[in-house]
């Protein structure tokens, strides 16, 4: 694609496959914004989204759906960009921050807080990122000592997050039952009771960061062929390593903080993308994208399946991400 | 530019590339102290030596992918360090012992990734990137398989998409560090057939990793001879592969036989 002096690398193929996604994207959330106990129409809420509404269809619109649905959008993109950059620098399709231990590290922060200090969803969230990241270093410090990446950050981010996992299990146990209770809602991952507290981080780091990993993208996909074929080709592998894994775990961080830990969207959403798109460079937008049709595409399952119960959606994109991870072991040359 | 040809003695001119007192270390471990090679302009120089004598850690030196203790490596005349590491990519190219594919990459994009060098954040593609990625597509014989995944191909055909990857980034100074491993034999007359032409035929200064000595003493016009971590010997291949010398570094007794094509090398039992 060419305008005047600047030229990019477009492909065809990829940016239809993002634009149809975003598409979906939309045409879904106005889908979700209708149903519910208090059904509306889609044109009665494109109304309301407009300014045109009152009654109680739009506070129902305005504070309870379009928090919980711009909620599991953005964290749904957060996810997919965050995945899309462990897959790259772990240059394994396992890489990915629910995998490797990040998730459950920002999850201890926010089982601590709201077991232990009884903070606010503020300082859950806050707790959540904070913990998120520390865990990475830790991870991160571990896996290049050694000067490897790859397998050895999903090992040991496996290992770290295991005991982080005991930890959590450890602190509900303690914990005051209520609180107990509540901080195990929270780890089941879930859209219920959004509000615009848990919308506004998410969505700016979503709006910030995203851009911030796409300008690295290009240099990350060079660092995929080797850091010594990159390094000749003019990357600064660590510095463009070290960043970009920063702003993955922030993604992923904010994104736990908002809906708690959702389970093989950031591991699925890259690898989709990849196929639907056939691109083999990273593709920030095009997998935070379809991490975003994902997340969106579970909870409205988990809203109208038929059980009588609202599933938390950490459980349901558990149940499909599972089915999709065995698929994906079982085909053959794929990880 | 003229290539100057092999036959041509250019010792007087000054090398483009140099280490220059070197020291080179991984880990606190030393490998090399006080090392000195230059490596003269357009012509085909092989580094040789035994195992873990220093010859992968050495052109990694010289391509600025190992920061020297001490010493420094000079390219046109400037600390290496001192380049923007873009600008040091437009001028030297290296192929690394090992790579990766990324999974289901085609040819055309892999080799495309060698213009990386010569773009910039909002200058992703030019003509002369389209023509540079032909062009290396060609020499390198891999046009017919330019849609094909780099995963389905055979050894052979993947080390030449990784050599057109290098040619690629079209710069002057051409640096591989073995190229033949796992190839037949076929397959490595046709490496160093290629590199040989790139030398002779644009002119372009070619450092290669060997193992071989047959290959060595039939591909380069100059060879360096390390042993453990110094330069055994420097010069043309006649020179340097003598059975003393070699006995002396390899620690094996060798015959040196001539022959049409150069010193056929064979060991003693």
């Amino acid at each position: 694609m060419r305008l005047g002096p600047v030229s990019l690398l477009v492909r065809t193929r990829a940016l239809l496959t993002t634009l149809v996604l975003l598409g979906l994207v939309a045409v879904l959330a106005a889908y979700a914004l209708s149903v519910g106990t208090f059904r509306l129409h889609v044109a009665e809420v494109v109304q309301i989204l407009l300014g045109n509404g009152g009654g109680v269809g739009e506070r129902i619109v305005m504070n309870i759906r379009l928090p919980r649905v711009l909620t599991g959008v953005f964290a749904g993109a957060a996810l997919g960009a965050s995945g899309a950059v462990f897959q790259s620098v772990s240059r394994n399709a396992l890489g990915s921050p629910d995998v490797i231990g990040f998730t459950t590290g920002a999850a201890t922060g926010a089982i601590a807080q709201i077991v232990i200090f009884g903070g606010s969803a503020v300082a859950v969230a806050l707790s959540a990122v904070v913990t998120g990241l520390f865990t990475a270093a830790v991870v991160y410090l571990l896996a290049s000592k050694g000067g490897g990446t790859g397998y050895r950050l999903i090992l040991i981010g496996i290992g770290v997050g295991s005991i982080l996992g005991a930890l959590n299990g450890l602190m509900l146990v303690r914990g005051d039952l209520d609180d107990a209770i509540s901080a195990n809602l929270w780890l089941a991952g879930s859209l219920n009771a959004r509000t615009w507290v848990h919308v506004w981080p998410v969505l700016v780091g979503v709006v910030v960061l995203v851009p911030l990993v796409a300008v690295l993208s290009r240099r990350l996909s060079m660092i995929e062929m080797g850091d010594d074929v990159a390094r000749q080709l003019g990357v600064r592998v660590e510095r463009t390593r070290l960043s970009a894994v920063f702003l993955a775990v922030l993604l992923a961080a904010l994104a736990t903080a908002a809906a708690g830990p959702i389970a093989f969207v950031a591991l699925a959403a890259p690898q989709l993308y990849g196929r639907l798109a056939r691109m083999s460079d990273l593709a920030v937008f095009g997998s935070a994208s379809m991490g975003a049709l994902l997340l969106i595409v579970a909870d409205l399952t988990s809203q109208l399946l038929p059980l009588g119960l609202t599933l938390p959606i950490g459980r349901m994109t558990g149940i499909i991400g599972g089915i999709y991870l065995i698929w994906l072991l079982t085909r053959p040359r794929s990880v | 530019m003229t290539p100057p040809g092999h036959s041509e003695p250019s010792a007087d001119v000054e090398p483009r590339l140099r280490a220059d007192t070197v020291t080179l270390a991984y880990d606190g471990r030393t490998v090399s102290t006080d090392l000195s090679v230059s490596i003269p302009s357009g012509r085909f120089t092989v580094i040789l030596g035994p195992n873990a004598c220093g010859k992968t850690t050495l052109l990694r030196a010289l391509a600025r992918l190992l920061n020297p203790h001490g010493g420094q490596v000079v390219l046109d005349g400037k600390d290496i360090r001192r380049y923007p590491t873009k600008e040091v990519a437009r001028r030297l190219g290296l192929l690394p012992q090992s790579s990766f594919a990324p999974f289901g990459i085609s040819v055309a994009d892999l080799v495309a990734r060698g213009r990386f060098p010569h773009q910039r954040a909002l200058q992703q593609w030019s003509q002369a990137d389209d023509v540079a990625v032909t062009h290396a597509m060609q020499v390198t014989n891999v046009t017919e398989l330019a849609e094909r995944s780099v995963d389905e191909l055979s050894g052979g055909q993947r080390q030449r998409v990784w050599l057109a990857m290098v040619l690629a980034q079209e710069t002057p100074l051409l640096l591989l560090d073995e190229p033949t491993t796992f190839l037949d034999l076929a397959h490595q007359v046709d490496v160093l057939d290629l590199l040989d032409d790139l030398n002779r035929r644009d002119g372009r200064t070619v450092v290669i990793v060997l193992h071989d000595l047959n290959l060595a003493a039939r591909a380069c016009d100059r060879l360096v001879l390390l042993a453990e971590g110094r330069v055994a010997a420097a010069g043309a291949p006649a020179e340097v592969l003598r059975p003393d010398l070699l006995a002396a570094t390899y620690r094996a007794a060798v015959e040196v036989l001539p022959s049409d094509g150069g010193p056929v090398i064979v060991p003693r039992f």
